[in-house]
């Protein structure tokens, strides 16, 4: 196991921001953490980077424990915190030369496994790190966490902020990672990113709600979801949830994902009420069942 | 080694890229020594005075020729009645106005006495005590003169000498001053807005996500300080030798010691404050409240301790500004070698090991 978390605990004051966890992840694996703001992710991250202290229960990295063998992971392991935290007055080469020599390391020397992302940003490696755009920054972090080899990468939200098409080159380049034999933990609170996980956990308020293959959780979702659409969203929303038989609705894009209670719903019922309720343009398809759906089913 | 030195690389390049702070490292120390050496003084240098003669006679006149001679004061008006004094001081230029009294010289040989009126203006208490001294001086030198042929049986002569600052510049005593408040800012201040920036930006997290040992991070940070606060150092001394032809009468080796040691003891206060705040302006407060007021006041440089209250001249005690004062004005002027102010080098280093090592075990290895 890379990385094994054990009933571990942390809060602060008086909110607890993780709660009794466990997850494992295999090596090699890109394993991803999805859940909203404030679910105490990024707690869980600090908890196996040793920057903070389990309250309770033990996590091992790279088969060193977190809290006595901090300094052993400190050398093993590559973190990109959520917040971009390079040097804005230094320029990119100077970053990326500063993280190698910290590590006792130099670019020459990990040149190959940084090649794909930084050559992307190396006509700008005079450029001040403060100056890059969103997307140039997640890459240079991303370089600077992998300069010195890691066997382990944490990447806490790192395509927060980050445009549509960076987003997607971004996790082209974690599977190339990965591929190299390199564990990594990543977190996001982005749903359409789950899918692209080997295993993913759902977290909410500091607990795992679930934890399998994105596949296995979308296959056991237990309704039929239907994508509905009409004119006047708004109302649609309202006039939905009057419906007797229904048992979730809530917006998803373009449209609104409408479940029912009954295993034998005919959507031909529920065209006839929402004509009844005078909506215009009324559409109703059964379609594909996303993370985002089971997240809400779970997170109820 | 080599991740060391590439600590202290990125370090000269945040101070030489940050054009505000690196200001205030070298232009302030020039500044301050130049307004300390040219304004702010107790010297006094051409004093506006105004003269009310009411008797016009041989010896007032000798007396106030003898008064425009000096180089302290210019006569600047004659004036003919009681009215006009009030008026010349609230024109603001004249500092000093010198009443005779009617029948002055008349007085003087029949009576064998008689009166001169100083009035000075007292806005400035300090101004107007000097001028006051300056011009009684000058009349008892007069006095003097005229007593010379008339013995008189019993007679106490005071001899003074200033020794060390025989002029009585004040630039002398302020060069050490100044120095001690330039080191004290730029080393604490710099430090500990430097490390608390990291915390800030949240570099921090990955520096304590690194192999680098809290040792190697402290030394780094505070390595180029050493560095640029000797220069300043330096560029304090020879503007006071260039400029204000200070003289150097002690060791230049043990003066560069000394204040090696104690940019060394204000670089260990500033890593302990940035271990104490979290933000750049909190670190900045503590350092200006905490360090700046306490050096400036209660050191000496400004106020002398012997006469502040037993309270606070305990307080000075543990402020090593003041150990650092004592030992440079006696270097400096006195010309003393370390046999005389060991024991002030040893406060000194005793308060850095002790505030080094209260640092290192305050740093923080993790968030918490």
């Amino acid at each position: 196991m890379s990385i094994s978390v054990k009933n571990i605990s942390k809060s602060f004051k008086k909110v607890t921001a993780v709660n009794d966890v466990s997850f494992e992840v295999k090596e090699g694996e890109l394993f991803g953490l999805i859940g909203p703001d404030g679910a105490g992710k990024t707690t869980i991250f600090r908890m196996l980077t040793t920057l903070l202290i389990p309250e309770n229960g033990s996590a091992t990295v790279a088969g060193f424990d977190v809290v006595d063998d901090y300094k052993e992971i400190r050398n093993n392991v590559g973190y990109m915190p959520g917040k971009f935290s390079l040097y804005q007055d230094l320029t990119v080469e100077e970053n990326l030369d500063f993280f190698a020599t910290i590590f006792g390391t130099t670019i020459e020397e990990n040149y190959e496994l940084i090649k794909d992302i930084y050559v992307q940003i190396e006509p700008f490696k005079k450029r001040r790190a403060g100056k890059l755009s969103g997307g140039m920054k997640q890459k240079l972090a991303l370089s600077c966490a992998l300069i010195h080899k890691p066997k382990v990468l944490f990447l806490d939200e790192p395509t927060t902020g980050v445009d549509p098409v960076s987003r997607k080159e971004f996790w082209e380049m974690l599977k190339r990672l990965q591929q190299k034999g390199i564990t990594i933990l990543v977190s996001t609170p982005y749903m359409d990113e789950a899918a692209l996980c080997d295993r993913i956990a759902l977290i909410q308020d500091g607990k795992i709600l679930q934890i399998d293959t994105p596949q296995e959780i979308i296959k056991h979702y237990p309704k039929k979801i239907y994508d509905v659409r009409a004119d006047n969203m708004y109302r649609l929303i309202e006039s939905l949830k009057s419906f007797e038989h229904h048992y979730s609705v809530y917006p998803f894009g373009e449209f609104v994902h409408y479940t029912d209670k009954r295993d034998d719903f005919n959507p031909q019922e529920l065209q006839l009420y929402l004509e009844a309720k005078d909506h215009q343009n009324i559409k109703i398809e059964i379609t594909t069942t996303t993370i985002e759906d089971t997240f809400m089913e779970l997170a109820k | 080694m080599k991740r060391f030195i590439g600590f202290i690389k990125k370090e000269f390049y945040h101070i030489f890229r940050d054009r505000r702070s690196l200001f205030i490292l070298f232009g302030m120390p020039i500044a301050q020594v130049l307004l300390f050496g040219f304004a702010i003084t107790n010297e006094i240098n051409n004093v506006d005075v105004a003269f009310f003669d009411k008797s016009k006679d041989a010896i007032t006149e000798e007396i106030i020729n003898k008064i425009e001679a000096s180089k302290y004061f210019t006569n600047k008006q004659m004036i003919t009645n009681d009215a006009e004094i009030e008026s010349v001081f609230k024109k603001g230029k004249v500092k000093a106005v010198l009443v005779f009294d009617t029948d002055f010289s008349e007085k003087l040989t029949k009576e064998n006495k008689t009166t001169v009126q100083i009035i000075t203006d007292a806005t400035d208490p300090n101004t107007a005590n000097t001028i006051n001294n300056y011009l009684s001086s000058i009349l008892q030198k007069y006095q003097q003169e005229i007593n010379k042929e008339i013995k008189i049986s019993h007679q106490i002569i005071t001899q003074t000498r200033m020794v060390y600052n025989p002029e009585l510049k004040s630039v002398f005593t302020f060069v050490p001053g100044v120095m001690t408040v330039i080191l004290m800012l730029v080393s604490a201040m710099m430090t500990s807005i430097s490390i608390t920036r990291e915390k800030e930006l949240g570099t921090m997290e990955i520096l304590l996500v690194s192999p680098l040992k809290p040792f190697q991070v402290i030394l780094g940070k505070v390595f180029p300080y050493i560095f640029l606060s000797v220069i300043n150092a330096v560029v304090i001394v020879l503007l006071s030798i260039f400029i204000f032809k200070m003289p150097i009468e002690g060791s230049l080796f043990l003066f560069g010691f000394e204040s090696v040691l104690f940019i060394i003891n204000a670089l260990s206060l500033g890593i302990l404050i940035s271990t104490i705040s979290s933000t750049q302006q909190t670190a900045m407060m503590i350092s200006l409240m905490g360090l700046m007021l306490p050096v400036i006041l209660l050191s000496g440089f400004i106020f002398p301790i012997a006469s502040m209250p037993l309270p606070l001249q305990m307080i000075s005690h543990i402020i090593p500004a003041k150990w650092f004062i004592i030992i440079i004005k006696a270097i400096l002027l006195k010309g003393v070698g370390l046999s005389f102010i060991w024991k002030e080098t040893l406060v000194l280093i005793g308060m850095t090991l002790f505030f080094i090592v209260l640092s290192v075990k305050k740093y923080k290895i993790r968030l918490e």
